[in-house]
Order: C-alpha cells, then structure tokens, then sequence
C-alpha cells in the first residue's frame, strides 16, 4: 500500500514538474489559434507549419548553426587547452598546484556582468563583437576551469605507474597520450565534452549581450521571442523546442557524468 | 628530478594559466579604472576625469540599490530554500525502487537542461499569462481568480520560474548522491527499531549535508547575477520589484549608458561574489588530496 502510495505520489510530481516542456512540445504542432484556445486543446491535429515558417521568417537555421559552431568549437579548443593543463597538474604536482587549481576556480566566481564593460570594449576595438569567432573564445574560458577541475580529478584516478611504463618503452607524449591515456580517461574526457557542450549551448549572457544579428544564438534568438506585440506562442514553442530538445537528451544520457562536473567531483 | 623534466609540465599549464589570467586580470583592472573616472557614453566631453569614489557613492545611494540588494537576496534565498527541500523530498521519494524509476528520475531532472531563455519566456507567456496561460485557465477551473503573475507577484514570478529550473539540479544531485548511501547502516538502523523519520533525520540527511550544502553554494554562485530570466520576462519592474544587482549593472551600463556607475556596481557584485566563493573553496577544497 505503501509503494503503491508512493508510485503515484511520485509519477503524479514527476509529469506536473515536467509538464512545461511537454505543453511547449505540443503547442509547436498547434496553429496559432489553437495554441490560444480556451480552455487549452489538448487533442488537435498537428501540424508543421509553425515549423516550415519559423525558417523562412527568422532564419533559425543561421542561428541554430552559430549555436552548433559556437558551442563545438569552444568544446574542442577548450580541451585542447584543459587536458594538457590537468595532465600536468595531476602527474607532476608541484606546491603551486593546488593554489593554481582554487584559482582557477576563483575565476568561474567572477559574476559576468562585473566582466562585461571591459570585454565589450575589448571586443569592439578588435572587432570581435557580433562574431563566432569572439563567442566561441568567451564561452571557451568561461568553461575552462570546469573543464580542467573535471579532468584533473579523472587524470589523478589512472596510476602513474601505467603511463612510466610506456615511457621506458621508448614512447614520447604524444605516443603516451594517445596509446594509455586516452583509452583509459575516454569516459572522463567525453562527459567534460558533454558538460561544455551543454554550457555553451545554452549560455544567454554573453550571447545575448555580444552578438547580434551575424552570430546570435538559438538562445538569444528565442529572447528575441518576448516582445509583447504579436504573441506568436505556437511559432514560439516550436524555436523553443529546437533549443531545448537536443540538450535534454543529450543531459539524460550524460547525468552521471554532469553531477561530477557541476559539483567539481564534490559529489560522485 | 632533471631541468628538461621540469619544463615540460609547465609548458604544458602554460596555455590555460596564461589564458584565464588575461581573461581574470584584464577585465578586472579595466572595470577598476573604469570605477574611478567619469565615463558616460551620452557626455563624451566630460569622459576620462578621475572621479574618486563619487560612481561608488552615485551607484549606492541610487534608490534602486537597497531595492536591487533585497531582491537579489530574497531571490537567492527564496530559490535555495525551494531547491533544497524539494530536493530532499523528492530524492528521499524515489529513493526506493517503484514501477517506472527511472523515467520518473528522467522526468524530474529534465528542466535542469532547458536554456534560460526559453525557460522564462515559456512561463512568461504559456503558463503565467493571465487570459490564456495554463494557471490562470486552472485557477478558473477551480473558481479562482486568475493572477496576473508579471504585474503583481513580479519577484515571486521570478523565483518560481527560476526554482522550477534548480529544484531539478538539486534532486539530480541528491539522487546522485543517495546512491552511495551506505545499505547496512540502514538496515542496523532499522533493526534497532528507528522510525522513518528517525532514519531520515539520523542517516539520510547527515549523508546528505555535504551534498546540500555543495549545492547551496553553487546556486549562489549562479543565481546572484541571475540575468537571462530577468531580461526575458519583467525587465526588473514593474518598477523596481523584480530589479536585482546584475540587472542593475546592466541597466546603469547599456540603458543609461554610465560606464563609470556601472563599473563600481560590478566590482560591488564581484565582492559580493568573493565572499560567497571563500566558503565554496574551502568546502571543495577538502576533495583535492
């Protein structure tokens, strides 16, 4: 009676917290006079013209591939930057690295809106504003502290001893790296992968406040929804839902992983 | 060990340390410049003087400060304490296993991913509006009347929208967390004759304090310059209802175009931040070794 109790209690929570994301999903099949019925339609034939007009009226697909690019590419240089950086820190520990990990830290701590005056000035002289290329380095360095936190405490769990093993057999780093290291953080290199993609894609500030029409994300392009006059809610649901879609999957997938890099390997 | 041993590590930190400390120091010493001289976009003649602490003191005694300041802790606190006990029920709830676990867990976690953007203006428009929103038809339903969430209850609006994206993390994180409770301890526990509540109070949530107070200090961190939300929906009004200190900033630097007032205000907000993130480093600082 208990668990029975306990099923629906829990089922019943579970559908009214998740019930926005759902209505959002079906209100992108409705038309607009549907999406704003009274009372609210559930039943209706679906229809795929907000998604047909979306694209011809805002060009979403601009902004969906700048948010791709943007959040790829900052994944891939961020790596790039972080996996040397922790493989350092977690082999060769000097006195400096646990006071250059809390720093880098520290920086994370920064709220954005103290660092957005200088970097608009910054990006402005150098041209960068409105551009991928100034979105992808700021979403870069925003997640380069989590990134190297999560991959220095996955470093640290492989023994030394294995990556001496095949120095002595004659391999440089490059060789070390690609023939132990790799095969063996592959799980912790990918879900760092993962968690800035998923930072990145969904950062508003920055995109918000650096880009315009040229570089605009899905997520300041859905900001750009919120204009009172002309609620379009059916059109809205349906660019919402091309956001938000692939990173819920994606987040369902990588949950383990995401508790370990959004608590800093607090919390296993 | 030899000198050539020694280098390479450190060629190896290189790119990241020298990178975050452009991206730290830059910023930091501009903002601190910026904060002392006249600097407005509208008065380009009178730019560049030095000022003293007149922004500070410009910024601060703004009627909007003490608004703004109560808000952002209000906020703060209204969403911690949301996500937290929410958190702990729902962890505790789905902690034993039922038909459908683990699509119930996906379920719960799933606002956790939805973009900021989107999630505000999906409240804003399609749960909170007064004629046509899901509440207000339900509050209908039930011979209520309809609220007009924006207008009246702009703060609490806020607050709602951004707990029901952090109640997720905290329960993704708890659930996470009870997984590694320790069984026996339980079962000893349940032998010697404990209540559930007993045992809830005695074992769960001593095994979870550390957790919980790991996500205590990341939603501050996160949700003092909560902005995206705020910039969506209410703008900070009506007034200065729902206006906190980031927004604040942001109003000072782009709307009135005071880069000096807008500039003590982040070096405000970077302090506030500071003496937040002292507390987070020590308590993760204990995982290093």
């Amino acid at each position: 009676m208990l668990n029975f109790i306990r099923t629906i209690l829990a089922w019943s929570i579970a559908i009214l917290l998740s019930f926005p994301i759902f209505w959002v999903a079906l209100t992108a099949f409705k038309t607009e006079l549907q999406s704003i019925a009274i009372p609210p339609l559930v039943f209706f034939e679906p229809t795929l013209e907000n998604f047909t007009e979306i694209d011809e009226r805002s060009d979403y697909k601009l902004f969906a591939y700048n948010s791709l690019i943007t959040s790829v590419a900052s994944t891939i240089v961020g790596l790039i930057i972080a996996i040397p950086a922790a493989y350092s820190m977690a082999y060769f520990r000097t006195k400096w690295t646990r006071g250059i990990l809390m720093w880098m830290l520290s920086t994370k701590m920064m709220p954005a809106v103290g660092a957005l005056l200088p970097i608009y000035i910054l990006f402005q002289n150098v041209s960068l504003l409105d551009t991928k290329l100034g979105l992808t380095v700021v979403f870069t360095l925003s997640n380069l502290p989590i990134m190297v936190w999560i991959l220095y405490s996955h470093f640290k769990e492989i023994p030394y001893e294995i990556l001496e093993a095949v120095k002595i057999d004659g391999a440089n780093l490059w060789q070390e790296f690609t023939i132990v290291l790799l095969p063996l953080s592959i799980g912790g290199i990918s879900s760092t992968g993962l968690l800035c993609l998923i930072l990145s894609w969904n950062e508003a500030f920055w995109s918000l406040n650096l880009t315009a029409a040229n570089s605009g994300t899905l997520a300041s392009l859905v900001a750009s929804y919120s204009s009172p006059e002309g609620l379009f809610w059916a059109k809205l649901s349906a660019v919402s839902l091309i956001a938000i879609a692939p990173i819920i999957l994606f987040g369902w997938f990588t949950q383990k992983q995401l508790v370990q890099g959004l608590t800093l390997g607090a919390v296993k | 060990m030899n000198k050539e041993k020694r280098l390479l590590p450190r060629l190896l930190l290189t790119p990241a340390v020298l990178s975050l400390l452009l991206w730290m120091i830059v910023p930091l010493f501009m903002t601190i410049y910026f904060s002392f001289i006249r600097y407005n976009l509208l008065q380009p003649e009178r730019s560049g003087q030095f000022s003293g602490w007149f922004n500070y003191e410009f910024f601060i005694t703004d009627p909007s400060f003490p608004a703004a300041l109560g808000n952002t802790l209000l906020l703060l606190g209204g969403v911690v304490f949301l996500s937290i006990a929410g958190g702990v029920l729902l962890a505790l709830l789905t902690e034993r296993y039922f038909v459908g676990r683990s699509i119930v867990r996906l379920l719960l976690i799933a606002p956790f991913f939805v973009m900021p953007t989107v999630n505000a203006l999906l409240w804003k428009h399609m749960m909170m509006n007064p004629i046509y929103g899901v509440l207000a038809q339900v509050f209908i339903f039930f011979g209520f009347t309809p609220v007009d969430w924006f207008t009246d209850l702009p703060l609490l609006s806020i607050v709602i929208i951004i707990a029901w994206q952090w109640l997720p993390f905290a329960t993704l994180i708890l659930i996470t967390s009870l997984q590694s409770l320790d069984k026996e301890q339980l079962e000893a526990a349940e032998i010697d004759g404990a209540s559930y509540l007993q045992k809830v109070w005695f074992i769960y949530l001593k095994h979870l304090a550390r957790p919980i107070s790991v996500i205590i200090m990341i939603e501050i961190i996160f949700l003092i310059s909560v902005f995206a939300e705020i910039f969506t929906t209410t703008g900070g009004g009506p007034g200065d209802a729902s206006l906190n200190i980031a927004f604040l900033i942001y109003k000072q630097a782009l709307l009135n175009f005071d880069i000096g007032v807008a500039s003590s205000g982040a070096l405000f907000a970077i302090i506030l931040a500071n003496i937040v993130a002292v507390f987070l480093i020590r308590l993760i600082g204990k995982n290093l070794d």
